[in-house]
């Protein structure tokens, strides 16, 4: 083995070679699989798409580094089941270009953060956070309040997401600027086209309690009340396991 | 500089500063109303003010011929002084957001200034601006001592170093702009990523244009690592940064995996970015330096090769043990658990044969605090990988995962490790490239070492304290079986910690200041000697001399 090597290092172009080789294994065996082996992702047949509004919040998300301090991807731990709710599903990420699952939580997991606090509490608490948790650390985000949210290039990311394979139909990207004023905009008659669109259960509200004005406030929170509900698949697969538990439980008490 | 280059070098330079000003005009009319405008005209006025340096420089006589007799080593003086630069830009932002996390309110309305922002410049400062910029200046010294051959011309690493760091600064602009793509360590966006891959693959075609006009029959050691970090680093950084970009105009793209191969792909990245970023090309330095320092040869030739393919093949299944208890299917978290205990093999060889080759000096190592910041690297690389390893097991990381811990872990690894051998590294070369009798200051060296190893103790012992609370409270039952703490009560606790990661990192940053001072002072003294006559290899020079060829511990 030594004598190869002794060989090998004469070779500038063998040894480069010889590396890429050797580097390549592991990514090729760990990696590669995920794309073809079925059961990687589970089926959800009720996950819908990200609306427009919701996607430009996660894109203010993705801008603000907000995957610095919170994860999204609830590990399968009791306590963190608890804690947060349902453990992550790899589905319920299938249309995140990219993942945020994170890997820091200086502040807490929002996997499933949507719908747990009012819009309201929401706003306040991204404008001063400390008025409303007075021990926390996260700073202020008083300026999505004063941000206009930029409308124009909607379509076009919409159109991007379906060039990586999210099944962004036509008719939602040519109503993508719409769709976005709409749902923050409820008594607007373009408030009806998301609903139809992308489902009844869709949040179609004045996220930061000003229905005349699209802030980037709206789009934050229209994302955060979305996070944790495009599919029920988690709480189907909880509600499965935990029966069969709680009987076990029941029976060994039993006795 | 630009005297160094031949007259086709100097019209091919500005051919391709043109070529830049063309690109950033072209972002600069596309991207109105985007980020991606203000880059474009950064790159402009990069590309403009090129032409003014190279123009400057035309008309004076050119380099003589028989420069190939010499080193050039201009690139390596530059390199040295951006990595102190950025050093210093990368860790006072990094003391700016400790204090955040303490005094969250010690910032600006503005939203440049927020943790989340100005994270990633401090992440990419220290990673690519202070240990990228060492490790491409290092490697040019190296690679040209141990094979005996000047670089293949004067503009590709010229290229290659000002291009580098024209990306470092559009990552660092981009951030505070709000441009990332929240891959971490991976942050930039499309247009920089595309920029970064033609600079490296440069960066590649010149160490193999050196490598084979060598005068010795093998390739050292400390040039396996280098090369490892050049060629993998450029496979990383490919695959994971494959985006769809908005429109031509749009900083904004898409990447092209999601969800759970997304995440298998980026922490294959990420932790291979520590694996040949910040480990490879950092051996690469200490195999080269400290028993140059030492005045040793290696310790043993053998346990360099099982060191070195040991960690090119072990460390890239590693990645997944960043995604225990995660959506990833859990053969994969199992594979990752089990490479990652592997590794300590061939880390630990590493660690031993440099701490080997020091068997006959450690004498010195009590007298010189250079070769001390190069063994105190060794010894803290041996206690990150084992760390490492030990995070790795699916069970303890069920409790440091998502903790301060981890943060703890990868600052001695960045402290104790990787700073600490640059350092050392830069400390020994300042006086070879500046040919001066040695650093200005040899108390001055003393009093930066004490500083950057109080400060990472003190940052370390923060970081397992608060790391270890907070896993605890987040999984502690009351008597009546539910959680007994709620995620701020945890908070709370932080608090004495974060102030204290606050005050060693400030500890660093000041030594490495301490630092900047001493090597400014010693450019500023008097050169040792004239200039060595044009043919003759590099004297030995001052109170550490030089050998003109590293010795291979061949067998």
């Amino acid at each position: 083995m030594f004598g190869f090597h002794y060989k090998l290092e004469r070779k500038a172009i063998g040894f480069t070679l010889a590396i890429i080789g050797v580097a390549s294994i592991g990514g090729l065996v760990e990696i590669a699989p995920l794309f073809t082996i079925h059961q990687t992702v589970e089926e959800a047949p009720d996950m819908r798409v990200y609306t427009p509004l919701e996607l430009a919040g996660r894109n203010i998300y993705v801008r603000e580094g907000c995957y610095a301090c919170h994860s999204q991807m609830i590990r399968t731990l009791r306590d963190e089941v608890e804690r947060y709710g349902p453990y992550s599903l790899a589905v319920e990420s299938k249309y995140d270009h990219p993942m945020l699952w994170g890997s820091k939580r200086t502040g807490p997991d929002l996997a499933r953060v949507g719908g747990k606090y009012s819009d309201e509490w929401q706003v306040a608490h991204l404008v001063s956070p400390r008025s409303v948790v007075p021990p926390s650390v996260m700073p202020n985000y008083a300026w999505l309040l004063r941000n206009d949210l930029r409308t124009n290039d909607l379509a076009g990311n919409l159109k991007a997401m379906r060039a990586v394979g999210v099944p962004y139909t036509d008719e939602m990207i040519a109503n993508a600027a719409n769709d976005a004023l709409g749902q923050a905009n409820p008594d607007d008659p373009l408030a009806a086209g998301v609903t139809k669109r992308y489902g009844e259960a869709t949040n179609v509200r004045a996220f930061d309690g000003v229905p005349t004005r699209l802030t980037e406030m709206d789009a934050l929170v229209a994302y955060l009340q979305i996070l944790g509900r495009l599919t029920d698949a988690p709480y189907k697969i909880v509600a499965s396991e935990a029966a069969p538990a709680v009987k076990a439980q029941s029976e060994a008490k039993s006795p | 500089m630009i005297e160094q280059l031949t007259k086709n070098e100097r019209q091919l330079a500005i051919v391709i500063l043109l070529a830049i000003t063309i690109w950033g005009m072209a972002f600069a009319g596309a991207g109105q109303g985007d980020p991606l405008g203000a880059h474009g005209f950064l790159i402009m006025a990069a590309g403009i003010a090129g032409i003014f340096w190279v123009i400057s420089g035309y008309f004076s006589p050119e380099p003589p011929a028989d420069r190939s007799d010499s080193y050039y080593d201009d690139p390596s003086r530059a390199g040295i002084l951006f990595a102190m630069a950025w050093a210093v830009a990368g860790m006072f932002v990094g003391v700016w957001i400790a204090l955040l996390l303490a005094y969250p309110d010690f910032t600006f309305d503005a939203a440049w200034a927020s943790f989340g922002r100005l994270r990633p410049v401090h992440t990419s400062g220290v990673i690519f601006g202070f240990g990228g910029n060492a490790l491409i200046a290092t490697s040019f010294y190296v690679m040209q001592r141990t094979s005996r051959a000047r670089l293949p011309d004067q503009l590709s690493p010229m290229f290659v170093l000002y291009g580098y760091n024209l990306f470092c600064v559009l990552a660092a602009t981009g951030y505070l702009m709000g441009v990332t793509q929240s891959k971490e360590y991976a942050e930039p966006e499309w247009y920089a990523d595309l920029w970064l891959t033609i600079v490296w693959v440069t960066y590649l075609i010149v160490y193999l244009r050196t490598l084979a006009r060598r005068k010795e029959p093998h390739i050292y050691v400390a040039n396996w690592y280098y090369l490892a970090f050049v060629v993998v680093v450029a496979m990383l950084h490919i695959i994971n940064n494959l985006a769809v970009p908005v429109s031509f105009g749009s900083a904004k793209s898409y990447s092209l995996f999601s969800g759970v191969q997304d995440a298998m792909t980026q922490w294959w990245y990420g932790h291979n970015a520590v694996a040949f970023f910040l480990t490879a090309g950092f051996l690469g330095m200490m195999y080269y330096y400290l028993p140059k320092r030492a005045g040793r040869p290696l310790y043993s030739y053998r346990l360099s090769i099982i060191s070195f393919w040991g960690i090119t093949f072990l460390y890239m299944w590693a990645g997944s043990h960043h995604l225990h208890y995660t959506a990833l299917p859990q053969w994969v978290q199992t594979l990752g658990m089990t490479f990652s205990v592997m590794l300590i093999v061939p880390s630990w060889a590493a660690a031993a044969n440099a701490l080997l080759t020091l068997n006959g000096a450690w004498h010195k190592v009590r007298d010189d605090a250079v070769l001390r910041f190069m063994m105190m690297a060794a010894v803290f690389y041996g206690l990150t990988t084992f760390e490492g390893s030990f995070l790795a097991i699916r069970s303890v990381n069920a409790l440091s995962h998502y903790t301060d811990w981890t943060v703890g872990h990868v600052h001695a690894g960045a402290l104790g490790w990787v700073a600490l051998i640059t350092f050392g590294s830069i400390y020994a070369s300042v006086p070879w490239l500046w040919k001066r009798p040695a650093m200005y200051s040899a108390r001055l060296v003393e009093v930066h070492f004490w500083l950057a190893i109080s400060g990472t103790v003190v940052y370390v012992l923060a970081m397992w304290n608060s790391g270890i609370i907070q896993g605890l409270m987040w999984r502690t039952y009351n008597a009546n079986g539910t959680l007994a703490y709620s995620f701020i009560d945890s908070l709370v606790e932080m608090h004495p910690y974060y102030v204290a990661r606050a005050i060693g990192g400030l500890l660093f940053l000041i030594g490495a200041l301490v630092g900047c001072y001493n090597i400014w002072m010693t450019i500023r003294t008097a050169p040792l000697a004239a200039e060595p006559t044009p043919g003759a290899v590099l004297e030995p020079v001052g109170d550490f001399p030089e050998p003109a060829a590293a010795r291979q511990a061949a067998e």
